[in-house]
């Protein structure tokens, strides 16, 4: 369980650890091909195509050349082997360069230059600014002298602040020429992954006198692949080695993961498979059948009268190979090849390149760009992911007096300034606490300024306002720290660090002050970690208000306390403490107890209150993505009100519905909670049966005893609410929400997707990620456009290649009943493997370039994610569609080949080719007609393709050996071969797509509509899209007012019923584009309308209630204009353009406007007439 | 570095690199056709237009085409065999000569070509059409090769060329046509495939050991004609992939006139009674298209009229039932707000 690590020992026997040399590889040269194989024949897929493949070897039962499954497998086989090995073979030049990298170690006490792969445990490493640490090193000593030095461990966590690192206790004040001769024992655990924690010790040997255990932590190490920065040098002792380092430990080729798309995927083969085993048996029984009735009548067959023992066996083995194909060989390399692609597209994306941090975005996973398009859950964290983690301090409350309440900047208060100058002790204090209790390392720049290095950004703003306010923190030598307080330096003796924990929620230091030699602890922490321990006769009411109201307004707070201890007091504990901080198990735990102890009785000083500002664009994506029917949860360490509030700002909860909205989950005990849960779901029951948005907040504490005690209940609860806020929990807690979300089976919520925020700071989820993106905002266009378009292509790729699949085997199966049902292959080897491997899969990888829709159609209409996330566009029944017109096609195919090529044309060679054109012929169709975007790469795929095919197909036909020797040449001579080809090609394609055309015209799903609009609006009214946007969110509604049965809301209750349905929506169309059309000539007609609007808006107002009268369409827009101030013009417009309604007004003001209106909108709509004659228009026209 | 690789090597083969950049933004310049009524009801509109007329030069090149078929399996048959016509075929000693007359409906040009047709005969079976070796018959070196051949691959210990069920079931009957008395010469030369006798069949391979077995096929070869000459044989040997076909006998080079006779002399030897196959002679004539074969314009004609009727049919829908494309109203959250 423990290693014993001998400082600067060289002897080989204490050595039984490994050394240096760092193997990330997977193979060796020699074990590379079994390995490789092993692993790739674990896949079950593979597995079956090697069983068909060895029973192709056997002559009597393969329908074609063995080289028909062979090929393919091994070109699959050897493009997977050879990425495996140039990964592999990267890897180990990476590792190369690792482990000769050259470092200074001392040997035999003098410094060596070796190379990186020989150091051993034991031994003491030199390290240089700017150096990478090559191993685990425990820190010895550094060139800094209060014993400290600086990392970047980037590499390690993610996180690019700089770390201070110590040396331990023992250490302190070696001068650097001893460290060469330095022994001494470590007693460590054994090698783990946690690069939180080294629980260990050390205890130096004679003479290095100080024979004490002295106790290690994480604070005191090197890890490998940290730079050192800002120190000019360091030493430490090798403690872990090669790949039994923190970063060796926790490395390891993590477990694939399976998206949707990958199960359904493979849920479809199973049932390819099925359907196969069902179509052999049935074969093959017919097969015997007829072999043992007309099969012995045909003479010329020779059937033997006394078969082999397995003769029953022959005929189903034979339509077991034949239909082999069904299974398509090819899908798994196609996926594989598009979803690095997919991953590559994100990689390169302009548009989420994070200009301020110079980062792009990166796909760590390559295999799950689908399941972006499906996700249904975001759980986000606040800090760093929402905000930008850059904390400014706001206001403070001292001891009941609120500062910067008014300017709202405490720093720039001038009551707080004169009271600092006016040395207020209560200000004082807190000025003290605020500085000194943190982890801040001071640094003065040559020029004498004074700039901090703290690991967390509230510390760091907490020390900066400070010395803003004079209170500066200038030097942290070794264990004194010294502060300027108005130009007086005062000097404190740092006993002791009470570290913070999540869970304690709260830090502290004990200081003893040089002036007077008092013992100070210095607390701060969160409000319900501080306000508990305060002294009995202290007042806190005033500083919760303070906590509450600053919560109000979305600042983050934190409460300072101090106390006077005596001296007893902390010698004490201090002795408690030592030992608790050198037990090796359970630290943590020991630790928090015996701080415990300590922070008790405290006096409350105040209040701070900091702002983290909410990131770019966070309240629109977040608008956008909820809109796209994603559900939000928010966790976060803040208090409910803190989160309540930030859940606002960013749109979490639609503003004005706060209060109703918001259910809060609350309580202490058990019941309470009980109580408080079972009330928020009736209410969230009922709820969701009318369309409002609810949302409930939960907190840590409620939380946990909700997740303990009655899961059930809370799981209903997240089924139903689209929104939670999550405040006050852990990360622990974090951990359990994600699983019990992943955890309920009946969603389809496969894998989970980690997205990690390249931010400032938390930047170890980045690393963790399968996705990272510089800013929230990216989230938007990850999900909407890279996760739709990677679904909406695998969905088709994926079958796509089942139905190409499908259709040669069908074909295969039709003609087995023609040839005796005795599993004939019409196809020749060649062709079948060229079909399946070349043929078929280059045109469809084009689809790696489709897009159904415009990236910013996707972005103003979310919602269309909806058919992702449902999984619409694969799932059975499309692929019954599929299926279906695989058999549809074999069906023509073969039908039409046998008779056209009838009678004297019946040559076998002859008619499979005339079969096979016929397929190639369709499938270049097919995709042609699913393809929704052509660019010159799909045309050169899809037609280059059928041209490739004729190529190939003459040049096998010149061999006179091949079997289809002059085939090719002799069927292009044919006027009928021609013919056949078009006859095919019609009767194929023509029902397909007369029935997608009135699907996608008459049955339109949202994609088809949205398809239209894009078409019908490109490219002029492109520009206008925006201000239908803003009024569909007004809450105008336009769209809500065609439909013709709207009976859901009394306001669009017809009132003369079905009058004119469909000319209103016609006429509705018309006017739409004579009114868009003059905004791109440039004539005036925009401030014709501004000027009529007013009348008109003043004329609804006024006669509503007669136009009410006149037709249910004017009145609803006129209802709407009054309804909201943002009206927009196009909605008049429309109205007027109701054939009918102006002649029945009798009103003489209406008419004239309309006069008006009309004047205006004719004269520019000849003018556009006469411009463009263009298709487009004539078709709006109609 | 990972599965990228792949992809990465391929994409910066095939890319030029000035649209490397539109590639990786996914901005390369696109077309985006829709289904709009416009384009759909003209393509079925063209379509029917050109196939209309191509449906009628079809079917016109095969009603051109005068055809002569003759089944003669049962009529070649003595009534007093009728009851069993497979002792009848199989007996040596009965003599199969058959002797009958056909008219010639219409005037037939040379050349006219003369095929046998045979139904429900599997030459597609999976027994059988594997049943040769091809290098055998090319090669003369390779005569032992008879790989494949099973279970005619050899007679007596010695290899048989060529070997196999195919060359073993070789078509055996013969006709003689007569005209008025005269002797109409059925030219059997240049009936195969120039490529086959050039390039499949061997001009040194002599067929040998050939039906020596126990049970007789078919035809018999002879023995000093090597099989590049054997036409006969080629054109059996490219198997069909219909259980009915024709095959080519020979040629006739002389016109026929309307209503002349014809007296053909058949040797009926082949044995089709066993699994009840028909057998026909066929005298054709040949068009641009092939044979008589009214399948390609009938399918031409039909295909051309549903494709206007299609047309017609989304031209009235269209007329009726206008629906503006691209109509947000219709889009379903439009419709109600807050659900799916």
């Amino acid at each position: 369980m423990k290693r014993f690590v001998y400082i600067n020992d060289n002897e080989a026997s204490h050595d039984p650890y490994c050394d240096n040399r760092i193997s990330n590889r997977k193979y060796t040269i020699l074990n590379f091909l079994p390995k490789n194989l092993w692993e790739q024949f674990s896949r079950l897929m593979n597995q079956y195509f090697l069983l068909i493949a060895c029973l192709q070897l056997w002559p009597l039962i393969t329908p074609v050349n063995p080289a028909s499954t062979w090929g393919p497998l091994i070109f699959i086989f050897s493009v997977s082997a050879s990425k495996e090995a140039w990964d592999d073979y990267n890897r180990y030049l990476s590792d190369k360069q690792a482990n000769e990298k050259e470092v200074w170690v001392v040997r035999d006490g003098i410094r060596k230059r070796i190379q990186a792969q020989d150091i051993h445990v034991g031994n003491i490493v030199w390290l240089r600014e700017n150096d990478e640490v090559p191993c685990d090193l425990l820190l010895l000593g550094t060139s800094e002298p209060q014993g400290i030095c600086f990392v970047e461990t980037a590499a390690l966590d993610g996180e690019t602040d700089l770390k201070t690192r110590v040396i331990p206790t023992a250490c302190a004040g070696l001068a650097s020429e001893l460290l060469y001769k330095i022994k001494g024992v470590i007693e460590c655990p054994n090698p783990d992954k946690d690069i939180r924690r080294f629980d260990a010790n050390l205890r130096l040997f004679p003479p290095f006198i100080d024979n004490d255990l002295c106790p290690l932590t994480i604070n005191n190490t090197l890890l490998q692949s940290c730079y050192l920065r800002n120190t000019e040098w360091a030493c430490g002792v090798a403690v872990y080695t090669g790949n039994e380092t923190k970063l060796g430990m926790s490395r390891g080729i993590p477990e694939p993961k399976l998206t949707a798309v990958d199960a359904m995927i493979d849920k479809l083969i199973g049932a390819i498979f099925l359907f196969q085993i069902v179509v052999v048996i049935v074969l093959g029984f017919a097969g015997n059948i007829w072999k043992d009735t007309e099969g012995q009548q045909q003479w010329y067959v020779m059937y033997p009268v006394e078969g082999p023992w397995y003769e029953l066996l022959v005929i189903p083995l034979r339509f077991e190979l034949l239909c082999s194909i069904m299974i398509p060989i090819s899908i798994k390399i196609s996926l594989d090849l598009v979803k690095s692609v997919y991953a590559k597209f994100i990689d390169w994306d302009e548009e989420m390149y994070d200009q301020d941090a110079q980062c792009p975005s990166h796909a760590a996973n390559t295999a799950i760009s689908e399941d972006l398009g499906q996700v249904e859950y975001i759980l986000t964290d606040k800090t760093g992911t929402l905000t930008e983690n850059k904390m400014i301090f706001r206001r403070c409350c001292i001891n009941g007096t609120f500062y910067g309440n008014n300017s709202g900047d405490a720093l720039k208060d001038g009551e707080l300034l004169n009271d600092v100058v006016n040395n207020v002790p209560d200000v004082v204090r807190f000025l003290t606490v605020m500085s000194i209790c943190n982890s801040v390392v001071p640094t003065k720049s040559p020029s004498g300024e004074i700039s901090y290095k703290a690991q967390s950004q509230d510390e760091d703003a907490l020390v900066n306002a400070a010395a803003h306010l004079h209170m500066v923190f200038v030097n942290r030598n070794g264990n004194v720290l010294e502060v300027n307080f108005n130009a007086s330096a005062v000097r404190y003796e740092l006993l002791d660090t009470l570290e913070f924990t999540s869970d304690r929620k709260r830090m502290s230091v004990v200081v003893r002050d040089c002036q007077n030699g008092n013992i100070l602890l210095l607390s701060k922490g969160a409000d319900e970690a501080i306000l508990p321990f305060a002294s009995n006769g202290q007042q806190i009411r005033s500083f919760s208000d303070a906590v509450e109201q600053y919560a109000q307004s979305g600042l983050r707070t934190l409460c300072l306390a101090w106390r006077e201890l005596n001296e007893d007091e902390y010698t004490e504990w201090s002795l408690m403490f030592k030992e608790a901080n050198s037990t090796l198990v359970d630290r943590e735990w020991k630790l928090a107890e015996v701080c415990q102890r300590l922070e008790h009785d405290l006096e409350i000083l105040g209040v701070t209150a900091i702002e983290d500002h909410l990131q770019d664009g966070v309240p629109e994506t977040i608008e956008t993505l909820r809109k796209a029917g994603i559900n939000f949860w928010m966790l976060t360490g803040d208090k409910q009100s803190t989160a309540i509030q930030i859940a606002l700002s960013c749109n979490f909860i639609a503003p004005g519905l706060t209060k109703r909205a918001t259910l809060l989950i609350n309580g202490r005990t058990e019941d309470e909670v009980l109580r408080s849960l079972e009330r928020v779901l009736l209410t969230m029951r009922i709820a969701t049966s009318e369309p409002k948005e609810v949302a409930f907040v939960v907190d840590g504490w409620a939380l946990e005893i909700a997740l303990r005690h009655y899961k059930e209940i809370f799981t209903e609860l997240a089924d139903l609410s689209r929104t939670a806020i999550c405040c006050r929990v852990t990360p622990s807690q974090k951990a359990q929400l994600v699983e019990l979300l992943k955890s309920r089976e009946y969603r389809t919520l496969q894998a989970d997707i980690g997205v990690g925020i390249s931010g400032r700071e938390g930047l170890q989820a980045a690393r963790a990620a399968d996705y990272s993106i510089g800013k929230f905002r990216f989230l938007t266009r990850l999900i909407l456009v890279h996760g739709r378009y990677s679904y909406n292509r695998t969905a088709f790729l994926s079958q796509y290649s089942f139905y190409k699949s499908l259709l040669i085997c069908f074909i295969q199966i039709l003609f087995s009943f023609i040839s005796g049902i005795s599993g004939t292959s019409l196809f020749n080897s060649v062709s079948l493997m060229a079909y399946n491997i070349f043929y078929t899969s280059i045109p469809v990888l084009t689809s790696v370039l489709d897009k159904d829709l415009s990236e910013k159609t996707v972005m103003q209409h979310p919602q269309i994610l909806f058919y992702c996330q449902a999984g619409r566009l694969l799932n059975p029944s499309t692929f019954a569609g599929w299926f279906g017109r695989s058999l549809f096609h074999a069906s023509v195919v073969f039908l039409i080949t046998i008779h056209s090529y009838a009678n004297e044309k019946s040559e076998m060679e002859e008619l499979s080719m005339v079969a096979l054109s016929g397929c190639i012929w369709l499938q270049a169709f097919v995709v042609t007609l699913e393809t929704n975007s052509f660019t010159a790469l799909q045309h050169l795929a899809i037609w280059g393709n059928l041209a490739a095919f004729y190529a190939i197909n003459c040049i096998i036909s010149m061999i006179p050996s091949a079997g289809m020797y002059t085939i090719m040449f002799r069927l292009c001579g044919q006027p009928s071969y021609w013919i056949t080809m078009f006859l095919i090609v019609a009767i194929g394609m023509g029902p397909v797509f007369a029935l997608k055309y009135f699907r996608f015209t008459y049955r339109s799903s949202a994609i088809n509509i949205l398809q239209q609009a894009e078409h019908s609006r490109a490219p002029i009214f492109r520009d206008f899209e925006s201000p239908v946007e803003s009024s569909e969110k007004d809450g105008i509604s336009l769209p809500s007012t065609a439909q013709p049965k709207s009976s859901r809301s009394p306001v669009y209750e017809p009132l003369l019923s079905e009058s004119t349905p469909n000319a209103a929506r016609k006429s509705r169309g018309q006017t739409t584009v004579e009114f868009f059309q003059p905004h791109k000539t440039g004539f005036p007609i925009r401030e014709t309308v501004r000027t009529i609007d007013s009348t008109l808006l003043h004329l609804n107002t006024v006669y509503s209630t007669q136009i009410w009268k006149y037709g249910q369409r004017s009145c609803m827009y006129v209802l709407q204009c009054e309804a909201s101030p943002l009206y927009e013009h196009h909605h008049y417009l429309l109205w007027i353009g109701l054939p009918g309604v102006p002649k029945h007004l009798g009103m003489v003001r209406a008419s004239q406007v309309l006069k008006l209106v009309r004047f205006g909108m004719i004269c520019p709509t000849l003018l556009l007439l006469a411009r463009l004659l263009g298709f487009r228009s004539l078709q709006s026209q109609t | 570095m990972n599965s990228g690789t792949v992809a990465g090597l391929w994409l910066r083969l095939l890319l030029l690199p000035l649209l490397h950049s539109r590639f990786t933004q996914q901005e390369l310049p696109a077309c985006k056709p829709i289904l709009t009524p416009q384009w759909v009801i003209s393509a079925f509109a063209v379509v029917s237009i050109i196939f209309v007329p191509i449906g009628v030069a079809s079917l016109l090149a095969s009603r051109d085409v005068v055809e002569i078929v003759y089944r003669y399996d049962s009529d070649c048959v003595p009534a007093s065999w009728a009851s069993d016509k497979l002792a009848y075929i199989q007996n040596p000693n009965i003599s199969k000569t058959c002797t009958r007359t056909l008219t010639v409906p219409k005037r037939m040009k040379s050349p006219i070509y003369v095929y046998y047709q045979l139904d429900n005969f599997y030459q597609n079976h999976r027994r059988y059409v594997k049943s040769r070796n091809d290098w055998q018959l090319r090669d003369a070196s390779k005569a032992n090769d008879t790989s494949g051949c099973d279970p005619e691959d050899a007679a007596g210990g010695n290899p048989i060329v060529p070997c196999g069920l195919i060359a073993w079931s070789l078509f055996n009957d013969t006709y003689r046509f007569t005209v008025s008395n005269s002797n109409l010469p059925v030219n059997k030369k240049g009936i195969s495939w120039k490529s086959d006798r050039d390039h499949k069949f061997g001009k040194d391979v002599y067929p040998r050991n050939f039906q020596n077995g126990t049970v007789i096929g078919g035809a018999k070869l002879n023995s000093s004609i090597p099989l590049s000459e054997q036409e006969d044989l080629i054109v059996w040997m490219r198997t069909a992939a219909l259980p009915t076909f024709r095959k080519l006998y020979g040629k006739i080079e002389v016109d026929l006139q309307a209503n002349q006779t014809i007296t053909v002399t058949i040797e009926n030897y082949y044995n089709t009674y066993e699994f009840g196959g028909k057998k026909k002679l066929v005298l054709s004539t040949a068009s641009w298209l092939g044979g008589k074969n009214d399948f390609l314009g009938l399918a031409y004609l039909i295909v051309g009229g549903l494709c206007f009727f299609l047309a017609a049919v989304f031209t009235i829908i269209y007329l009726v039932k206008p629906r503006k494309l691209g109509d947000p109203t219709y889009l379903s959250w439009n419709r109600n707000p807050g659900g799916h």
